[in-house]
């Protein structure tokens, strides 16, 4: 079914039963040009851009459990283009166009909501670093205002101003950032995908390889071995596992990240917030829950729930922030394993092995890369090169030193 | 999550920081570049047992070598960095 104002008003005065699945529940054939391994938002991207750009089609994006149930389901929404290396700045702002239009091109509400991320600076040395941030984006051609503390005042006045250790100077804001519905990404992804022949298949979990000499030929799954030309993996905070089936160490640990939603309130916040002197970031979503966050864990974890310090901390920066937040009832929290790359960037690229290609690394960040991923690695699967986009994410880039690392940190996961 | 230290006995994760993966160990001074960037970047990252340091910070200010399940969070084992450093020199065979 193709929504439409005329489709949404005939449906909603008929019985709810017009309502059709929205993508087919499919069995694994034995066979595919192309398997993906991982049906988050860049798993499910990836296949539709596979098949809407490069004429592959015949393709099965296979899940271990169900659509939506791992990061994509599990971040706090919210995309923005304000990156500052050469690699990543147009990677992401690619990104941000592909949002800006893709409820027209897949035909589905994600809720794009362009609302504005404003990253506050607390310092002189912090404005200056925000400054030179803004410009290289400009630089770009991406959107980035830098206000001073009246400005971000006129937008949050709320926050506490005279806070004697960490007084709002004022802010670094891209209005073109914002955040999406993570579950109808997701959702959108697989009904277009589908609609265009790819096979979903869920409750399908890949658990080795078949290989032909140094050549990946297809995957074992628990549903039985499937062949394939080509197999890319974007498993999001399980990669280091999956391609130890296929004998690959990657650059990746995985940590957790854990994020927290209110009780409702009527409309408070309009755009994002992130806090400059600690790490906490908020905003509120459509249903009026206040959703935030801040650091990792730190440590390695496949746990994916994490541990109370680190709520301490949020809350207390949260609380530093914005004081009125003590006056709310924590509704929810959970955590989501990511996979942390030793320089705090993605990686796209092709592996030692022919016809095995990795999406990996994506941080706490990548949900606002779910577009430009799925493009550029069905570029790079279709084509076997990579999109200019994302010819920096390569997977050598360690050993030969053209690390892309935003923060600064060195080959330390837990800090980026 | 709390650490039982063997000078200071269980404490609070937030005293300690974490530095990864313990078996990454430093490469000789005439290795290859390639075994650098191994050592330097690649890792195991199992779900599961995973050796790894930690730093006793706000207590003896020890390295430790804390055997932790990576999937469920459980302590097995924890030793000092220097109890580990020499147990794996003898295993090589070093001179001391
Ligand atoms: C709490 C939290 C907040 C975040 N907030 C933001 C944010 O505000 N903005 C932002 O840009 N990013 C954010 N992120 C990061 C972002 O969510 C992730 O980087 C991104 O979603 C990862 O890509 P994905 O959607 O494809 O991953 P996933 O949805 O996790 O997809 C990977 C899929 O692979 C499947 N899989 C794994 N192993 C196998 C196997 N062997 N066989 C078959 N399937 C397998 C998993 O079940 C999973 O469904 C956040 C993450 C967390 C946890
Ligand atoms: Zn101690």
């Amino acid at each position: 079914m193709r929504f439409s104002a005329f489709s949404l008003a005939r449906n909603a005065l008929r019985s709810l039963d017009t309502w059709t699945p929205h993508w087919r529940d499919a069995a694994p054939k034995p066979a595919y040009d192309v398997v993906v391994v991982g049906g988050g938002g860049h798993g499910l991207a990836t296949a539709y851009y596979l098949a809407r750009e490069f004429g592959v089609a015949n393709v099965a994006v296979l899940e271990k459990g169900w659509i939506g149930g791992g990061n994509v389901g599990r971040n706090t929404t919210i995309v923005r283009s304000n990156y500052m290396l050469p690699g990543n700045v147009p990677f992401y702002e690619l990104s941000m166009k592909l949002w800006e239009r893709l409820e027209q091109d897949i035909n589905y509400n994600a809720m794009v909501s362009q609302r504005g991320v404003l990253n506050l600076y607390h310092s002189d040395a912090q404005r200056d670093a925000y400054a030179r941030r803004g410009n290289a984006m400009r630089l770009h051609g991406v959107d980035a205002e830098l206000l001073d503390r009246e400005g971000v005042r006129r937008l949050a006045p709320f926050l506490d101003f005279d806070n004697a250790r960490f007084p709002v100077q004022g802010g670094l804001l891209q209005r073109r950032g914002g955040t999406v519905r993570h579950d109808a990404v997701a959702w959108g992804y697989a009904r277009a995908a589908d609609a265009r022949g790819v096979d979903i298949v869920q409750n399908c979990e890949v658990t080795g390889f078949l290989r032909e000499g140094d050549a990946v030929v297809g995957v074992e799954t628990t549903r039985g071995p499937i062949r394939a030309g080509k197999v890319g993996l974007a498993a999001a905070g399980h990669s280091s596992r999956v391609a130890a089936l296929a004998g690959l160490r990657l650059p990746i640990e995985s940590h957790v990240l854990q994020a927290f939603v209110s009780e409702g309130l009527k409309p408070l916040i309009d755009g994002v917030v992130t806090f400059g002197a600690g790490h906490f970031y908020v905003s509120q979503s459509d249903k009026g829950g206040l959703v935030f966050g801040g650091d990792i864990d730190g440590y390695n974890s496949y746990a994916q729930r994490g541990n109370l310090p680190v709520i301490e901390d949020v809350m207390e920066c949260g609380m530093a922030l914005w004081p009125g937040l003590g006056r709310l009832r924590l509704l929810r929290h959970w955590g989501g394993v990511m996979d942390m790359s030793m320089d705090g960037s993605p990686i796209i690229d092709a592996t030692p092995l022919e016809g095995l290609y990795l999406n990996a690394g994506w941080c706490y960040g990548g949900f606002k890369a779910t577009p430009a991923s799925g493009l550029c690695f069905a570029h790079l699967i279709a084509r076997d090169a990579p999109h200019p986009a994302a010819a920096a994410y390569r997977l050598d880039r360690f050993a030969s030193g053209r690390v892309i690392d935003e923060k600064g940190q060195g080959a330390q996961p837990n800090l980026h | 999550m709390r650490i039982p230290c063997p000078h200071c006995g269980a404490r609070d994760v937030q005293e300690f920081s974490y530095l990864g993966d313990a078996s990454a160990a430093r490469p000789a001074a005439d290795a290859s570049l390639d075994a650098v960037a191994e050592a330097v970047y690649l890792r195991d990252n199992p779900a599961g047992p995973h050796r790894e340091l930690w730093y006793h910070a706000s207590g003896c200010r020890a390295w430790l070598v804390v055997t932790r399940d990576t999937a469920c969070h459980a302590i097995h084992a924890v030793e000092t960095a220097r109890a580990a450093a020499a147990a794996r020199d003898l295993t090589a065979g070093a001179v001391r």
